[in-house]
């Protein structure tokens, strides 16, 4: 087929759409102002490494919570009957289709200072504790949110392990736990990958779950370059510059992430 | 160990499904007090409420508008490009995948504040300004490598001589496009398209900047989650999570109806 000229139009549109946006980016992030060369933007991201740093815990404690929470429901999940595989997975995914917003509204809902778990608790005679508007609730708002993009991609791996390798290596004479942590673990990897990958990186850059669940003092990276484009802190320079070093940043881990991926990979093949 | 595991699944789902049913039960709730969670008897008057919004039903029909106009520019731009990229060498097809994949990769924030320039940029330059025509540009654009990425395995499964052999007996190749890959590749047409109207459906964060101040539904959404208290949105959950659940039976029936393995899919959107 010698249609390469088919792409044309998307080869404009790519050109418009995503290499002019991103290169604007980048120089709005080195000018100021009146449009003249400056590092002073990029200096200025550096007083808000605290928030950068805020950010990446939050999402790599998130990460971690849905990996140790996922991984055993995708097990369970592969090793039922498949009717019920689809099923269970179906209901995995049902909430992804409700809008975030307002799924995240429903957490604040329940967290508030005098919202139903508070009731239930004082219905019980215990203290009421204060949840909403701290890291906590921030990061059970990322776990909700982003727990069924780690769940499927671990499930589709774990349903492709070949069942004879499993046997091989309890024939081997390995128990349980050796399986696991040395079969079945190691050819699951690349699910881990991309699951802590599809979790990660939204739960990083999210602006809208630490507004609604963290209030005002958990500021995140996306709270903070929301507030350069469209708040009060208006400046658009500062604002690339943010978006430059978050980009720059997901781009190292996810680098650093396939890494890991092409070695798993490489040691999955040995083991086979 | 199999109790266990069952426990297990029900402490999971309780967890992914008692906000949302606490969300539906409150739809029906009568009060007008301040409180999001004081039961105060069974009414459906944040329905009524909600169906007299024209700011609403506006947003809905914008919402409706972007979609479907983004779906379908981003399905023949993105069957097209697909068949291009497809045809390329190995070196140009690894660069314009890397770039097609950029808008999958970045943080949406960062997708949506590189578009938010780009109009704004040009909103100055040839006037007007950011609403409904940078919304459609803007979801095209975050759909089109989704279209692209379902269709090009298809492309990869089609036996290659099968172009020509439609075009040695006789066919032009325009025809033989359309009565032999076209067919051949379809379904990944149709997943892609689906992908794109539910992408678009449910974007919030690249609409947020990319709107000026034109309400997409999720844009409403948000505006209504800022006020303290709106029960109005328990009405609206309820009602998008019904419309949900129709939609999926429905797709569920037809396709045990047809007893084809198209289930696949539409299982991973």
């Amino acid at each position: 087929m010698k249609a390469k000229s088919a792409s044309f139009p998307y080869l404009v549109w790519m050109a418009v759409f995503i290499i002019v946006p991103t290169a604007l980016v980048v120089i709005f992030a080195f000018t100021d102002r009146s449009g003249k060369f400056t590092l002073m933007n990029l200096e200025e991201v550096g007083q808000y490494s605290n928030v950068f740093l805020r950010s990446i815990w939050l999402g790599a404690i998130a990460t971690a919570v849905c990996l140790i929470l996922g991984y055993p429901l995708a097990y369970l999940i592969a090793k039922t009957r498949a009717r019920q595989q689809n099923v269970l997975i179906l209901l995995v995914m049902l909430p992804m289709w409700m809008n975030f917003l307002l799924r995240t509204y429903a957490w604040m809902t329940l967290l508030e200072d005098s919202g139903l778990i508070n009731r239930a608790l004082e219905g019980l005679g215990l203290p009421a504790m204060h949840m909403i508007n701290t890291q906590g609730a921030v990061v059970l708002g990322m776990v909700y949110n982003y727990i069924p993009y780690m769940i499927l991609p671990l499930y589709s791996i774990l349903t492709k392990i070949d069942g004879s390798v499993i046997e091989a290596a309890e024939d081997l004479g390995a128990n349980a736990r050796t399986v696991f942590f040395r079969v079945t673990m190691p050819m699951s990897m690349p699910g881990i990958i991309s699951g802590v990958t599809m979790v990660f990186v939204p739960a990083v850059s999210t602006f809208i779950i630490s507004k609604m669940l963290g209030g005002g003092g958990n500021l995140l990276v996306g709270d903070l370059i929301d507030m350069q484009f469209l708040g009060s802190a208006y400046n658009p320079n500062l604002g690339s510059a943010i978006s430059l070093v978050l980009m720059v940043l997901i781009l190292i881990c996810m680098g650093i992430m396939n890494q890991f991926d092409e070695n798993g990979a490489m040691e999955g093949g040995v083991m086979v | 160990m199999k109790a266990l595991s069952r426990v297990y699944l029900f402490l999971i789902f309780l967890f992914l499904y008692a906000p949302i049913a606490v969300l539906i039960v409150f739809s029906f709730n009568a009060s007008t007090t301040m409180s999001r969670s004081v039961w105060s008897g069974f009414s459906f008057r944040w329905y009524s409420i909600l169906f007299q919004d024209q700011m609403l039903l506006d947003a809905l029909r914008n919402t409706m508008l972007i979609a479907a106009t983004a779906a379908i520019v981003s399905t023949v731009l993105g069957t097209a490009a697909a068949i291009g990229i497809f045809g390329m060498k190995k070196w140009t097809k690894r660069v314009v995948m890397n770039v097609t994949n950029l808008p999958m990769v970045n943080p949406d924030i960062v997708t949506g504040v590189s578009l938010m320039l780009l109009f704004t940029f040009a909103a100055r330059i040839l006037g007007g300004s950011l609403g409904m025509f940078s919304l459609v540009l803007a979801h095209i654009t975050f759909c089109l490598p989704y279209v692209i990425l379902s269709i090009l395995p298809k492309l990869g499964q089609m036996n290659p001589n099968l172009f020509e052999a439609a075009q040695d007996l006789g066919c032009n190749p325009l025809s033989a496009f359309f009565r032999v890959v076209l067919p051949e590749i379809f379904p990944g047409i149709v997943t892609g398209m689906i992908m794109a109207f539910t992408l678009s459906i449910d974007d919030f964060v690249i609409s947020y900047f990319t709107s000026g101040t034109t309400q997409t539904l999720p844009i409403f959404i948000y505006s209504m989650t800022r006020k303290r208290v709106s029960p109005e949105i328990n009405a609206l959950s309820t009602l998008l999570f019904g419309t949900i659940i129709v939609l999926l039976l429905l797709i569920n029936l037809r396709n045990s109806k047809d007893k084809k393995p198209s289930r696949a899919p539409q299982m991973e959107v």
